[in-house]
């Protein structure tokens, strides 16, 4: 029997569909859930920063709390909510690519908001008074400051890009691992390692790494650059 | 340069006036029932020794904190008019161009995309900013950094700019920079409330001196008269270079 490393790279070289297919279906929910996962986070942990109310601690506690949510537990509220008998039954969703996003945005978004909160608070204990001087009030403040948190907040978005692609718990459950429908790297991996067809296995495990690897660079880079262009 | 038209042409703001003024944290007074008049066209410099209330009474002109009791008021009826910039004792630039940072309160001002613009190129070229319109704020040395928080300030068309130690970390060439833009700015007709604890600056830009002593406002007038003939033992003590608390 061949081994596994030279099947994967054969695999790879060859663009076989089953893999490309897989890997793009991967990088579109992801992509999905981080985009919806910015949408919201970004000006709610910004507005989380600025607002004071009566229990904004427990908030800001939960949230935080939230970021270390097992992506099995995540997966396993959605598909209590999306099951025939659920809450959200009626709308057909388990077992759909739709709710691999919904499951993996109840993941990322924790880390969006808590990260944006902590970018943000920081920042206006520096800039709060000097924005007040030159007659920005606290709303306007909210686009400003995530302007100038743009650095810290793409680095700790890319790394929440990387928690959910290499996340198999959630989408698992809720995706159903359906070949052609919601298979994932993943899903895909555990699958194939189960069967004992490494080869695909190991070839969809290099390409992951390579995506984490290039994230994590991209981040790094983005950081250094930045601390030579804006000080 | 046309700017001697800023006073003419805005109803002016000025004088502004601190009646029975005071300011507490908790149950300290910070600031003592302090009356002050800041006249039109003039440059008055804040002084007294470390903590003395110098950079709370700035703030509290230029509107940053509300005082417990007593009155601030300006000519024009409005609480805060916008016709007032301040350079704060530590400036915060924002972590962009210095194009972008000039741009910046004047969109918040409400300037039009076109009217900025041509501000922004006025006001680069006015403080010798062309060079580095395009650097990061942040990387620029001390002394750069100061003139772009006085040009950001200046860019707002005040009639009065309140300056915290404008000058307090830059060495001998970029203060005398800073002086000579101060004096330029007091020609234009903007009025200068500022604060110093370098005694030889305040002898070289002050009309009017106002000295604090422990939050309390113990002198005022004319420079001359405060630097020949102190009133106060303070006053005195502090003009005499002895360190008093
Ligand atoms: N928010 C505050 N809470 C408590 N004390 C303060 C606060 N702000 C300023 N102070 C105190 O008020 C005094 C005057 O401060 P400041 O105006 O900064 O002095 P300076 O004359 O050196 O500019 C200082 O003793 C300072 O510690
Ligand atoms: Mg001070």
């Amino acid at each position: 029997m061949d081994s596994p490393f030279l099947i994967a790279i054969g695999l790879i070289a060859a663009g076989d569909p089953a893999l490309t297919e897989t890997i793009a279906l991967s990088l579109k929910v992801t992509l999905t859930a981080v985009s919806i996962s910015c949408l919201i986070g970004l000006p709610l942990g910004a507005g989380l920063a600025l607002a004071q109310f009566p229990g904004r601690g427990a908030i800001v506690v939960a949230f935080n709390a939230l970021m270390g949510l097992p992506p099995v537990v995540a997966g396993l509220l959605v598909y209590l909510m999306l099951s025939r008998s659920g809450p959200l039954g009626d709308l057909a969703l388990l077992f759909t690519p739709t709710a691999m996003v919904i499951a993996q945005t109840i993941l990322i978004l924790p880390i969006v908001i808590s990260l944006t909160r902590s970018v943000v608070e920081d920042l206006w204990a520096e800039y709060r008074e000097q924005l007040r001087s030159l007659g920005a009030g606290r709303l306007r403040a909210v686009p400003t400051l995530l302007w100038d948190g743009r650095v810290s907040l793409v680095t700790g978005i890319l790394a929440g890009f990387g928690r959910a692609s290499a996340e198999v718990g959630a989408v698992l459950i809720v995706g159903g691992n359906i070949a052609g429908h919601t298979r994932t790297m993943t899903t895909a991996i555990t699958l194939e390692t189960s069967r004992g067809s490494l080869g695909l296995a190991v070839a969809l495990g290099i390409i992951l790494l390579l995506i984490t690897l290039s994230l994590n660079a991209a981040a790094w880079g983005l950081a250094q650059s930045a601390r030579g262009r804006l000080g | 340069m046309k700017v001697d038209k800023v006073i003419a042409s805005a109803t002016t703001i000025l004088p502004l006036r601190l009646k029975d003024m005071s300011y507490s944290v908790g149950k300290t007074r910070l600031l003592d029932g302090i009356d002050l008049t800041v006249k039109a066209g003039r440059r008055l410099v804040v002084m007294g020794p470390n903590g003395a209330g110098k950079s709370l009474l700035l703030r509290l002109c230029h509107g940053l904190i509300e005082p417990t009791s007593g009155s601030i008021s300006w000519q024009a009826q409005d609480p805060r008019p916008a016709a007032q910039a301040m350079v704060l004792q530590r400036p915060v630039l924002l972590r962009r161009s210095v194009r972008a940072n000039l741009d910046y309160p004047l969109a918040l001002a409400g300037y039009a995309r076109a009217a900025r613009y041509e501000m922004v190129q006025k006001t680069l070229a006015r403080f010798g900013l062309i060079p580095l319109a395009e650097r990061p704020a942040r990387l620029l040395s001390g002394g750069e950094q100061q003139r772009l928080a006085l040009a950001r300030a200046w860019a707002l068309r005040p009639q009065v700019l309140f300056l915290d130690e404008p000058s307090a970390a830059l060495d001998p060439s970029a203060t005398r920079a800073i002086e000579d833009l101060i004096f330029q700015f007091s020609a234009e007709g903007i009025t200068i409330v500022m604060t110093s604890h370098d005694l030889f600056q305040a002898r070289r830009l002050a009309q009017d001196v106002a000295f604090l002593h422990r939050g309390r406002l113990i002198e005022r007038g004319p420079a001359a008269q405060f630097f020949d003939a102190p009133q106060t033992p303070e006053a005195r003590d502090f003009l005499g270079g002895e360190l008093i608390w």
